[in-house]
């Protein structure tokens, strides 16, 4: 054989890769679904209700909606840019799933089968770099638009997006040194050794501010209120996505329900255990058993974050620009600086 | 022919290929989207040396933060094709001649290296994270110390700069 690739593991990967992804979607479309609903009993309303038992079927009809409206594309933009400018914010929204251990290994057929596409051991810092090439399919979009109020929504999004990734890296940098790896498996594995059913262990403990900066600047990158002004419906006309219709429109949409996902996961994988069940010694169960109570654990924890994300958007109104940035630069960096700096005391001062 | 090998190949095609786009693409915000793709070819090689942490790193500070600022300059000015077309033909060629004796001149030393192997393949942990800092903070520590001082002077003469009235 000329190219000596182990089949197995490339169908092994190929699987995980097929089921990740087509969950991330599943979960993201029944995500819009929950949001109408959680909106609804905020407002005291009854929400989307008639499409199925209790409204389930409401996401396809959307997405069929969307499917079958007409499709326009402006006759001065550059097409090209024009398609890839959603197809890349869909990209970048899926892409950082390859990283995140959805739980422990299974065994299958007699082979340990690990719930994580990629175990790479700069696990942090590629989950950054993605969150880094998610302005471009914002900033493509509205470029190629070829529409003055298009641009101006895209940079003014980019910018956003920007100005809250530098808090969100200085963060991420105090809970580096606090875990000493950059595997998001380990630091998983670090985090079920503690005392209390595995409490004690959860880092939100040791970087609580840092948390807190995290979490802000997660909603900032996923363009949701209080930040959402890239798209804000009732002020802008539309932000950067103008000019876009039918199911192009739709995948920008899409993406940010994703990138809602994406986020809780690596929330709940950075600061709250990832799949660590507490109470549950996983040792004593079978592992099959074991990694399903784990991944059922990352998906409670997942959905308490997705709820929290909607909670804050139908309580809070929206920033205004300057706020924004102001809170971006003069707030979190600061804060954020000031957490790293007190967190490398605090090591050198017990390490001593 | 292993799967390495051909991995070189195509990345170093996606290299060459995106890079020479870039330069002859008229639109200069086409250039930028090319020379992003000619970034992650690159850090494709870098994966193939198994330096992950200068692969994620290259494509986290060139393709996401200095390439969005690219854009940002560029898109704002709004240059078009039409609007800038070159009409010295003086100059072009003065910039043919310079740019091939560039050429001739790396070919030159390129001609003297001894090529055994031209890509160390996967093998090697010096690219990777720990090594890598433990590297930059044990015998590179003045060198790294001292850029971090034209860094932090680059940024305060940048703010200043902003702030003039």
């Amino acid at each position: 054989m000329m190219l000596a690739i182990d089949l197995a593991m490339v169908i092994e990967k190929l699987v995980l890769i097929v089921v990740v992804v087509s969950a991330s979607l599943v979960i993201a479309m029944y995500t819009t679904f929950a949001e109408r609903k959680v909106a609804a009993i905020l407002q005291d309303r009854r929400g989307p209700n008639r499409a199925g038992p209790f409204g389930l079927l409401q996401p396809l009809a959307d997405g069929l909606k969307l499917f079958f409206k007409e499709e326009i594309i402006p006759n001065f933009s550059s097409k090209f840019l024009f398609i890839l400018g959603p197809a890349l914010a869909m990209l970048t929204a899926v892409m950082t799933s390859a990283v995140i251990p959805w739980g422990d290994k299974i065994s299958f057929f007699g082979r340990d089968v690990s719930l994580q596409i990629a175990d790479i051991n700069i696990g942090v810092l590629y989950v950054f770099g993605v969150v880094s090439l998610g302005v471009y399919g914002i900033m493509i979009g509205s470029w190629a638009s070829n529409n003055k109020f298009s641009l101006m929504g895209g940079l003014r999004a980019a910018s956003q997006i920007i100005s809250y990734e530098l808090a969100m890296g200085i963060s991420l940098i105090a809970l580096l040194m606090v875990t000493g790896t950059l595997s998001l498996k380990e630091m998983v594995v670090q985090q079920q050794q503690g005392g209390w059913g595995g409490f004690l262990g959860w880092n939100i403990l040791k970087q609580p501010l840092g948390f807190l900066i995290f979490l802000i600047c997660a909603f900032a990158e996923c363009n949701r209120t209080p930040f959402d002004l890239p798209e804000a419906e009732n002020e802008l006309i539309g932000g950067y996505h103008t000019e876009y219709s039918s199911m192009k429109l739709g995948f920008y949409l899409f993406a940010e329900y994703i990138n809602m996902f994406i986020s809780s996961v690596i929330m709940a994988t950075l600061f709250f255990g990832g799949y660590d069940m507490p109470f549950v010694d996983e040792a004593g169960l079978s592992p099959n058993i074991a990694a399903l109570i784990g991944v059922a654990a990352l998906m409670g924890k997942v959905i308490f974050f997705i709820f929290l994300f909607m909670w804050v958007r139908w309580t809070i109104p929206r920033f205004r620009y300057d706020q924004l940035m102001h809170l971006g630069w003069r707030i979190l960096i600061p804060l954020a600086l000031f957490n790293m700096l007190v967190t490398g005391a605090v090591i050198l001062y017990f390490n001593k | 022919m292993g799967i390495t090998t051909i991995a070189f190949i195509l990345l170093s095609l996606m290299a060459i290929g995106s890079a020479i786009m870039m330069i002859s693409s008229k639109s200069p915000v086409h250039s930028v989207l090319w020379l992003i793709v000619v970034f992650f070819a690159i850090s494709g090689h870098y994966i193939l040396l198994n330096a992950q942490f200068l692969a994620i790193v290259n494509i986290i500070v060139y393709a996401g933060a200095i390439m969005v600022l690219f854009l940002f300059v560029v898109m704002l000015m709004n240059l078009n094709a039409e609007t800038e077309p070159i009409k010295n033909y003086r100059l072009r060629l003065i910039g043919i001649l310079s740019g091939g004796s560039l050429l001739l001149v790396l070919i030159a030393a390129m001609m003297k290296i001894d090529v055994a192997q031209p890509v160390l393949m996967s093998t090697g942990d010096s690219g990777l994270i720990k090594v890598l800092g433990h590297a930059l903070f044990t015998n590179y520590v003045l060198p790294f110390e001292i850029s971090s001082v034209l860094f932090l002077s680059a940024m305060i003469g940048a703010v200043i700069i902003g702030k003039k009235e």
